[in-house]
């Protein structure tokens, strides 16, 4: 049995050794990074434990960040949600191989995915200046005063551009849900007498509910996380943490701005963890009805 | 429509079709009404930087945007920035996409056929990244970088240490999650053990099997992860603006504080170009499932896939 048993014993650890590059490489690209982040919000610039970068988050200007950061993202996530659910619907009554849903999946991951930048100088180019196609019909007909200034406020401009990058994220997020509905539930509830409406209020809400809220969240904190279209729109003041925390990396005037930033990531790991455990019990709900 | 399944059997006769010719009409309705406003929401401001990229202040037709653009001495010239950052983001879509299918293929290929314990935490880490903001990863990833670019200094120079494209190994991180799920779902379409027990049968070892066998099966699920990844490589500005190195999006936000017309353009090449490759990719994948099947694949894939 001796030898059995150290066979046994060996195989796992050679085995183990193909796993150890991947293991290595994300320690040092992720783990790590990560940890420097927690461990170094509670370090001060000469190393050694303290409280004063977390009392940096107590100050109103980044309150006031965090406050407008989480505003932006809510309205964006349940407004993109709740667009891009009755996108992703309509989307999925269309052939499965169908060109449409092709060009609709591409354009919406173009979006979702590589906005950024270039998707604020889309609405610049839209909003602002005599050439823009609608910046001038808006000022002309009363309805902008500002000459396209509203674009470079958090909660009209950055709204509206956020919601460029959270419908399509939403269609590629809930379309799979979506698909999942059965044409065998409808079926039955037609045979049972049901109506289009009963069938959407009795069967098919409540089995897509906790999809859609799964996907709010995630779209909640996608917008959360969001910095590009933002720093490329909004080139005074900082009116979200994540132009709060570039702040305060790029600061080279104040000492110990290292340690605020990494206080300030600490409070966007927390917000996006809280969700992110939120999501994960949404989810279990989720796959309980739909095989995804 | 996806109604041919419901219409495939019509049980008890005419009623029933009625109402549901009738739903279905609706339906189609409904997506185009829908899909129409949509698409022409979004297209609305795509539409503002051509009309922009092609009209002189005045507004009066003026092409001289492209004619510049589609210059390459002239770009190179002018607007060096824009070419080293186009060059710089080339050079990361390579180095970004080999790294991490040399670091993930053999994983979870091993994962699968030697350590199915450990497929849980591999799956963990994969999708990690969704849940740490870009921009956190930055400030965590700044000591790792200051320390890596001490010692590529000191092997290698100034000019190889500092140079932009080791964001790619930051890149990897990034497009981790998205690679994951393509080829997981590849090496769920394919037997792997069995695949590879008939390759190891016939004497081969296990680099001929990875390169050899298991590779090729593939090929879908690679394509479909290095596309993702080459997309969203040409799409990063996060890291590349705090770390203050140009690549495509970092050249074309600097530039458009001084030349919006030609960035606009830039902006609107990369949209359409990242669309295509997308648009490319959707027909990449279903048509090598219909056409090629290779009979190691498992019937239950099949209706997956459907």
């Amino acid at each position: 049995m001796a030898p059995a048993r150290g066979r046994r014993r060996f195989r796992p650890s050679g085995a183990l050794a193909g796993v150890v590059p991947f293991f290595a490489y994300t320690t040092v690209f992720l783990l790590v990074p990560t940890l420097v982040v927690v461990v170094g919000a509670f370090l001060g610039p000469e190393g050694g434990f303290t409280t004063a970068n977390l009392e940096a988050l107590t100050e109103p200007g980044f309150l006031t960040a965090l406050r407008q950061s989480l505003v932006l993202s809510a309205v964006t996530a349940v407004l993109g949600a709740v667009i891009g659910g009755v996108l992703a619907y309509a989307v999925s009554t269309s052939p499965i191989d169908g060109v449409l849903r092709r060009f609709l999946t591409s354009l919406c991951g173009v979006l979702a995915q590589f906005g950024g930048v270039a998707l604020a100088f889309a609405f610049m180019a839209t909003f602002v200046g005599s050439t823009s196609i609608l910046g001038d019909l808006l000022t002309s007909s009363g309805i902008d005063s500002t000459a396209g200034a509203w674009l470079y406020t958090w909660d009209k401009g950055l709204m509206l551009v956020y919601l460029y990058f959270q419908i399509p994220l939403m269609l590629i997020v809930f379309l799979p849900a979506v698909e999942g509905l059965r044409p065998q539930w409808r079926e039955a509830t037609e045979t049972l007498g049901g109506t289009t409406w009963t069938y959407w209020r009795r069967v098919a809400l409540p089995i897509l509910w906790p999809s859609f809220v799964g996907a709010t969240l995630l779209l909640f904190t996608n917008g959360f996380s969001a910095y590009a279209t933002a720093r490329a729109l909004v080139s005074q003041g900082s009116p979200l943490v994540t132009l709060k925390i570039d702040d305060a990396l790029s600061s080279e005037v104040v000492l110990g701005q290292q340690g605020v930033a990494k206080a300030m990531a600490l409070a966007m790991v927390v917000v996006v963890a809280v969700v992110m455990v939120v999501y994960g019990v949404v989810d279990r709900r989720a796959s309980r009805w739909l095989q995804r | 429509m996806t109604g041919s399944p419901m219409t495939g059997l019509p049980l008890n006769g005419a009623p029933v079709k009625g109402q549901r010719a009738v739903r279905l009409r609706r339906q189609t309705w409904f997506r185009r009404v829908v899909v129409t406003v949509v698409v022409i929401a979004f297209l609305i401001p795509l539409y503002g930087m051509l009309n922009f990229t092609t009209h002189d202040p005045s507004g009066q037709v003026d092409l001289t945007t492209w004619r510049t653009l589609v210059d390459v001495n002239k770009i190179s010239t002018d607007y060096p920035d824009l070419a080293t950052g186009f060059v710089a983001s080339v050079g990361l879509a390579i180095v970004t996409v080999s790294v991490m299918l040399v670091l993930l293929v053999p994983t979870m290929t091993w994962v699968r056929l030697r350590l199915p314990s450990m497929s849980r935490p591999v799956e963990f880490i994969c999708l990690l990244p969704l849940t740490v903001p870009a921009i956190v990863l930055v400030v965590g990833l700044s000591p790792v970088y200051s320390w890596l670019t001490d010692w590529l200094v000191y092997f290698f120079g100034e000019s190889v240490g500092e140079s932009t494209i080791w964001l790619g190994l930051a890149y990897v991180i990034l497009v981790l999650p998205y690679s994951y799920r393509s080829i997981d779902a590849g090496l769920r379409a394919i037997d792997v053990r069995t695949l590879s027990e008939a390759a190891r049968s016939l004497g081969a070892g296990w680099p001929t099997v990875m390169w050899r066998v298991v590779l090729p099966n593939l090929r879908t699920a690679v394509l479909s992860a290095s596309f993702l990844s080459v997309a969203l490589v040409l799409g990063e500005f996060t890291i590349a603006n705090l770390f203050s190195r140009t690549n495509l999006q970092v050249a074309m936000y600097l530039l458009g504080k001084s030349d919006a017309q030609i960035s606009i353009a830039v902006g609107l090449v990369s949209l359409v170009f990242a669309f295509l490759v997308l648009f490319a990719m959707s027909f990449v994948g279903t048509t090598r499932g219909r056409t090629t099947r290779s009979p190691f694949r498992l019937r239950r894939n099949r209706q997956e896939s459907t």
